[in-house]
């Protein structure tokens, strides 16, 4: 079975080419081909000829649009073997579907018009293809119906070709003349470009080789599922994603590294004595150590590495941008954990190739950053091994896949540090103090009364003997954050930096009032995650102030100069502010004095024991 | 040793069934009766063996499904010690919905989609599996293996999850759900094959004999109970005939074939000239029309 990906541009024929292809070695039955007339007449652009080109666009909204919105997955069978082809469109959205169609593809297909010749999107089409490890590309240089059949055409574009294809590392490239519209050179050689010698784009895939020979590689082995049916059976249910395993080797399972043997491969049809790469089974281990999916098991040599922090190249496909210092879910094989990227390194532009400075990362762009992880997760370089280097990231709030990454290598920072044990803990801090340790965090507009409120429950603290500290966002802004702007990235880096400092100080065994816009929701769940993964209790509250009545007061001119566009990003203006959905504590902030306010605040911390009376 | 077309799919039908069923709350196969659920039934048992099936099976049952798939259903659920929820549009049932008074295409929404939600919403299930493959039709060759359904069970195909390498997004929301296609890229031809090597049991309607036949705007429709009006002069005439698909006996045509053995099929299926889905009448039913009762939260 052979993996293929067709890419090329909305003009470039590649619906016609694989309809034609699809034909012509009998993969359209009589009665799909007599819907292909029908719809041909009602959409087609071949006049009384048959469009192939709708036989790819499967969709309603694509045929009468006369445009590809989706990738397509079609099967050709020849005597030689299957192909399992992914069709991309070309244009919208062109790098999310060509990635997504090249990450399994063994080869690509990229179509050229000849009368164009190698356009800016036909370089990008290679630089993906190479990226995502696709080492064999057949170019296509089609309509030589319309280029005359001119040789001396195709020469120029061939030269142009290959030279690129060495300049992407892209090993073996095969440039064929063809034209789909008559078939020449597609199936059959045809007799109009008797110059023409090479193979025919069929006898090119027919010759092509599966790109990553993944049973040669080294033992892989993602833990998907343990299988527990009774006392005596314990098996982990994976798939060879590399290399070989026999009944009786020693491997290791990682992150841990605990080593033990293979003591079955089990299948319902019988035990095996080896399972290569492909192959899905259930493994059973000599000694009764502790393994759960997302685990990842490894021969003895060449095992993965393990770190919890990488740098990698990250494709992006959210509608919202990639921010540095956002978390997201990243699954890595069967692991799921949470990631955050820094802020980008840089952005490629894939016309040019060149780094572009980055502070994000836009649907569709690609850049380099580091990735840290909340646990170590064993992994390769995706140059090593596709099926242990590339993970995807997953939206926290709406579940969408919004990026996918390829792993270089770790870094070694984390490495090296370890965290150092601290005997007296934060709970003793605190119980010196005769408190308990919180952070309470007012999200809100500016001008939304979050600072005054702040200001009355700290003094009532104060008073009452507790050891506090109040958060201003102002203030930090003077110095922690002087370096940050309100763009979207910055705003994300300062909630995070507020939110380990508050977190540095809980520790100590204060409270810890913020007083912090906080925008988004993302970052605030990242603030309380991080608090209350040190055991210290979370309070959001949300000062609702509404806007109007925030810019009526505009206490310190912001407002005004927002509104005379002097001041970019404003929070409520031109940024956005996402409203809390579960804050403990919703204070209005627009009706009756501040005082009544911090009330309401210092009732709910009594009620809730994190002060006394 | 390379593994062949068979192994490698049927490997990749288990290493989805159990990304799915790794990560689902309350899993759900959809069982059909026909060679793809019978396939798929078998793919699941292997993948968790020697445990049992980690989930139930749900037959949305329109009443209209041929006797012997009856008779098979429930042969299959004994012998197998399976769990089977069966589930009927008990509204659609007390208004008396068929194929013949309302039309294909009322009958499918209101006894099969309408019924399929509701058994959905009823057992909470929040992944369903399903035998669909992407080569039965158009708009199925552009629908993920994992396929995301909002909270109204309706798939939007212009925002769909992209699916990389093998890593499966399988998160949503309370109240989403997915439906997972393990056959996805399976081929009619490769089902056949698969059950000739597995030897796995099918509905003996796959197999030519002699049925009662009438003919209606060019389908072979077999007179399966009494429920059948006949019109006037029309009497059902015995033809060696088999089915390539199954459905509700009165929507399904039948095609006059010899094959009486599953490799008889095989064969006929390689040399065959016209899709499998021809002889389905729901298909039929408008343009686009698969398309439209997939959004609307058909499988």
């Amino acid at each position: 079975m052979l993996r293929v990906v067709i890419c090329g541009g909305v003009d470039d024929g590649k619906s016609t080419l694989l309809g034609r292809l699809l034909y012509e070695t009998d993969g359209i039955l009589d009665d799909q081909l007599a819907a292909l007339a029908t719809d041909s007449g009602r959409y087609g652009t071949q006049g009384a000829n048959l469009d192939f080109a709708l036989l790819a666009d499967g969709l309603a909204a694509e045929r009468e649009q006369g445009i590809t919105i989706d990738v397509a997955y079609r099967y050709l069978s020849t005597p030689r073997r299957r192909y399992l082809i992914a069709d991309t469109p070309g244009h919208e959205q062109y790098t999310r579907n060509m990635v997504t169609g090249a990450s399994t593809a063994d080869l690509a297909v990229i179509l050229v018009d000849a009368r164009s010749g190698l356009l800016v999107q036909t370089r990008r089409h290679f630089y993906l293809a190479a990226l995502m490890g696709v080492r064999q590309v057949v170019l296509a240089v089609n309509k030589m119906d319309l280029a005359g059949y001119s040789e001396e055409t195709f020469r120029k574009i061939e030269k142009d070709a290959l030279a690129f294809a060495a300049r992407v590392n892209v090993a073996q490239a095969a440039v064929i003349p063809v034209s789909a519209l008559t078939g020449d050179n597609l199936v059959a050689a045809g007799d109009r470009m008797p110059w023409y010698a090479g193979p025919t784009v069929l006898a090119a895939l027919e010759a092509a080789s599966t790109a990553q020979r993944s049973e040669e590689l080294p033992f892989r082995y993602p833990v998907q599922w343990v299988n527990r049916p009774n006392s005596e059976f314990r098996g982990y249910a994976g798939s060879v994603a590399s290399g070989r395993v026999c009944a009786g080797d020693r491997v290791r399972v990682y992150p841990a590294g605990r080593e033990t043997t293979v003591e079955r491969i089990v299948t319902r049809d019988a035990d095996l004595p080896e399972a290569v790469a492909g192959q899905s089974v259930t493994l059973t281990l000599a000694d009764n150590i502790d393994v759960s999916r997302g685990d990842l098991i490894a021969g003895l040599a060449d095992g993965p590495e393990v770190a919890d922090q990488f740098e990698a190249t990250v494709v992006w496909m959210g509608d919202e941008p990639m921010l540095g210092g956002r978390g997201y879910l990243m699954k890595l094989g069967t692991a799921t954990v949470t990631a955050v990227p820094g802020a980008p390194k840089f952005r490629v532009d894939t016309d040019t190739f060149e780094h572009l400075a980055a502070k994000s990362l836009a649907a569709n762009e690609i850049g380099v950053c580091n990735l840290s992880l909340d646990r170590a997760l064993a992994f390769d370089s995706y140059a090593a091994n596709r099926a242990t280097g590339g993970f995807i990231l997953i939206d926290r709030l709406t579940n969408d896949t919004v990026g996918a990454g390829l792993l270089h290598f770790a870094l070694r920072r984390a490495h090296n540090i370890h965290l150092q044990h601290v005997d007296v803990d934060h709970a003793a801090r605190a119980r010196q103090k005769g408190q308990a340790p919180a952070v309470i965090w007012l999200t809100g507009l500016s001008g939304a009364g979050k600072s005054t409120i702040a200001n009355l429950v700290d003094r009532a603290l104060y008073a009452q003997g507790k050891h506090t500290y109040l958060l201003d966002g102002d203030n930090v802004r003077h110095g922690l954050s002087r370096d940050l702007g309100f763009t979207a990235a910055d705003r994300v880096e300062n909630v995070r930096r507020v939110a380990e400092v508050a977190k540095l100080m809980a520790d100590a065994g204060l409270i810890v009032l913020v007083s912090l816009i906080s925008p988004y929701r993302l970052e605030r769940r990242m603030a309380r995650e991080l608090v209350e993964g040190g055991g210290v209790r979370f309070v959001e509250v949300f000062v609702d102030t509404p806007l109007a009545e925030a810019e009526r007061r505009d206490p310190k001119g912001l407002y005004r100069k927002a509104r005379r566009g002097e001041l970019a990003n404003f929070t409520g203006i031109d940024s956005p502010y996402e409203v809390p959905e579960a804050a403990e504590v919703r204070l209005d902030g627009g009706a009756g004095p501040p005082g009544a306010a911090a009330e309401t605040l210092l009732e709910f911390l009594v009620s809730e024991k994190i002060i006394g009376r | 040793m390379t593994l062949g077309i068979l192994q490698r799919l049927e490997a990749e039908a288990i290493h989805i069934l159990r990304e799915a069923v790794a990560e689902a709350a309350n899993p759900v196969m959809l069982y059909s009766v026909g060679k793809d659920s019978a396939v798929l039934l078998h793919l699941a048992q292997k993948a968790f063996f020697p445990g049992k099936l980690p989930f139930p099976l749900l037959h949305v049952d329109t009443t209209w499904k041929f006797r012997e798939m009856y008779a098979f259903r429930d042969q299959t659920a004994r012998e197998q010690g399976l769990d089977l929820r069966v589930h009927t549009n008990a509204e659609g049932l007390a208004k008396g919905i068929n194929p013949f008074t309302h039309g294909s295409a009322v009958h499918t929404d209101i006894m099969k989609t309408q019924g399929l939600k509701q058994a959905l919403d009823q057992y909470g299930f929040d992944v369903a599996f399903g035998g669909a493959r992407r080569d039965e039709e158009k708009s199925r060759a552009k629908e993920r293996i994992f396929s995301f359904r909002s909270a109204m069970h309706r798939w939007d195909p212009k925002r769909q999850r992209p699916e990389l390498w093998r890593l499966y997004n399988v998160r949503k929301n309370k109240g989403e759900s997915l439906r997972v296609f393990p056959l996805s890229d399976w081929t009619e031809l490769d089902v056949w094959r698969y059950i000739e090597l597995e030897r796995i049991p099918v509905v003996p309607l796959y197999f030519a004999k002699p049925r009662p036949i009438v003919e209606r705007d060019g389908a072979l429709i077999m007179v399966d109970d009494e429920r059948m009006p006949l019109a006037a002069g029309e009497a059902p005439e015995l033809r060696t005939v088999r089915f390539r698909t199954l459905g509700c006996y009165p929507l399904t045509g039948a095609v006059e074939s010899d094959a009486r053995t599953v490799a008889d099929i095989v064969n006929e299926v390689r040399a065959a000239r016209v899709s499998e889905r021809q002889g389905r009448v729901i298909d039929h039913d408008g343009a686009a029309s698969m398309e439209k009762k997939k959004q609307e939260g058909y499988f």
